[in-house]
This record gives C-alpha cells, sequence and structure tokens, in this order.
C-alpha cells in the first residue's frame, strides 16, 4: 500500500523535502512507517524518537495501523502562539 | 483558510492580524464580556549577541483548521460564548506584531477570562503550527518546546 508522508518545519528543512509516498506491507503501522522514514531519510533519524504522528488530520499512537492511501504526518513539537 | 460563520471567526492566513475587527466580529448585545488576547512576536537575543528581527510561522494548515475548529467547539460546550474570533498568522512577523488573536464574547466577564486563556493555552499545546525565529544575520531557529500528546486528542 501507499502512504503520503508529510513533513513540517524542522524536519521539512533537514529532509528537504516536504512530502513523499512511502510503499508499506498492507496493515504496516506507523511504527513500520517510521522505520522505513528513518531508512529513506537518514537526516530524520535523531528527531524522530520525539515527534508525534497524526493520520489524515489526527493524532495517533504509534502502533496505529495504517490503510491504503492514508496521509501520515509527521509533527515536531509545536510552538504556535 | 478562512471561516466565518455567524458565531465563529477561524483564520489562518499570512495578512496582518486586525484586533478591531476581531472586537467588532465578537461584539453582541447578547454579551457583557468581551476578553481578547494578543500574542506579539519579542525581541529577543541569542545566547551569542545576535538579535531577533522577525518569526516565521508554518502550519500544516489542514489540520490545524481542524484543530481550531475543534478548539472552538470544545470553547462552546464548556462556557456559554456568543462568539468567538480565533486568529493565527502565517509566515513572517514583524516584531511588535501580533502572531495571534483571541477575542470571546459571553454574557458574564468570568467566562471570557477562563474561555480566552483555555484557548492561548490549547492552541500554544497542541495545533499543528511551528515558528521559526530569524535573526539578523540571516540564520533561523526552530521553536520546538512542547510535544503533542499523541492519541490524547479529547484530553486537555
Amino acid at each position: 500500500m501507499t502512504v503520503t508522508i508529510k513533513l513540517f518545519a524542522i524536519l521539512r528543512e533537514r529532509a528537504n523535502v516536504s512530502k513523499m509516498r512511502i510503499e508499506l506491507p498492507a496493515s504496516a503501522t506507523v511504527a513500520a512507517a517510521r522505520e522505513a522514514l528513518a531508512e529513506r531519510l537518514p537526516a530524520l533519524r535523531d528527531h524522530l524518537p520525539r515527534v508525534a504522528w497524526a493520520v489524515n488530520r489526527a493524532y495517533v499512537p504509534i502502533e496505529t495501523e495504517l490503510h491504503d492511501g492514508d496521509e501520515l504526518a509527521v509533527i515536531p513539537p509545536v510552538s504556535g502562539g | 483558510m478562512n471561516i466565518m460563520s455567524p458565531n465563529d471567526w477561524i483564520t489562518l492566513s499570512p495578512e496582518p492580524l486586525d484586533s478591531a475587527a476581531a472586537v467588532a466580529f465578537v461584539t453582541d448585545g447578547r454579551a457583557g464580556g468581551i476578553d481578547v488576547f494578543l500574542g506579539t512576536t519579542r525581541a529577543e537575543t541569542s545566547h551569542d549577541g545576535r538579535a531577533l528581527i522577525a518569526l516565521d510561522y508554518e502550519a500544516y494548515e489542514q489540520m490545524a483548521g481542524e484543530q481550531l475548529r475543534e478548539l472552538a467547539r470544545r470553547a462552546r460546550a464548556q462556557w456559554p460564548i456568543v462568539k468567538l474570533a480565533l486568529l493565527h498568522r502565517t509566515g513572517r512577523v514583524a516584531l511588535g506584531e501580533p502572531s495571534v488573536m483571541i477575542a470571546v464574547s459571553t454574557p458574564h466577564r468570568a467566562d471570557a477570562f477562563a474561555a480566552c486563556r483555555w484557548l492561548i493555552d490549547m492552541l500554544k499545546k497542541d495545533v499543528a503550527i511551528w515558528k521559526k525565529e530569524v535573526w539578523a544575520d540571516g540564520s533561523g531557529t526552530w521553536v520546538h518546546p512542547v510535544v503533542p500528546s499523541p492519541g490524547t486528542p479529547g484530553e486537555g
């Protein structure tokens, strides 16, 4: 299945990309996507333990199962306001 | 993102925020109290003596917009809000300018204070917006103080 990854702020700058697609086995979890992402973009590796994850624009726990076509956003610590 | 219903005005926009417009929006004959919060960019000096010249704001616009609407809904579930405005800048904000503006009107003032305080605290804690400090030498530093609490969108 294909999942769209979105990157923001420091992660977007480190990776030099804001959006990408990754292929994952069916029923892969957010944790599996994190592993795939760390392999594809080693520059993000140090940041990934300190981020939150959002699937289709809602925060989810890392064990959440992904589905084909999901949008998975990597959310570094927020600083609005 | 700009949503203006009769009682809620929610915006994420690169345009300067207008406090008079926010107050005018929430002004209503059913309300006896209006509370307004402006968050403004503050002058800073880095540890090695560089001056801050601006803040750059980035948002996950679609998610942040949905989160702001959800905050408005949750605030309305807790306080008898007549009208509210929840406005946030994106892009570059010069020193001293507001980056966020919240206005709430309620029948009595205690609720307006409480709702306004809750809205800014929740916005800073959870909403998918980031700021980068822009220094006089052209360098930038992302500000990443709070890790959102995954899986607990209903708490707070």
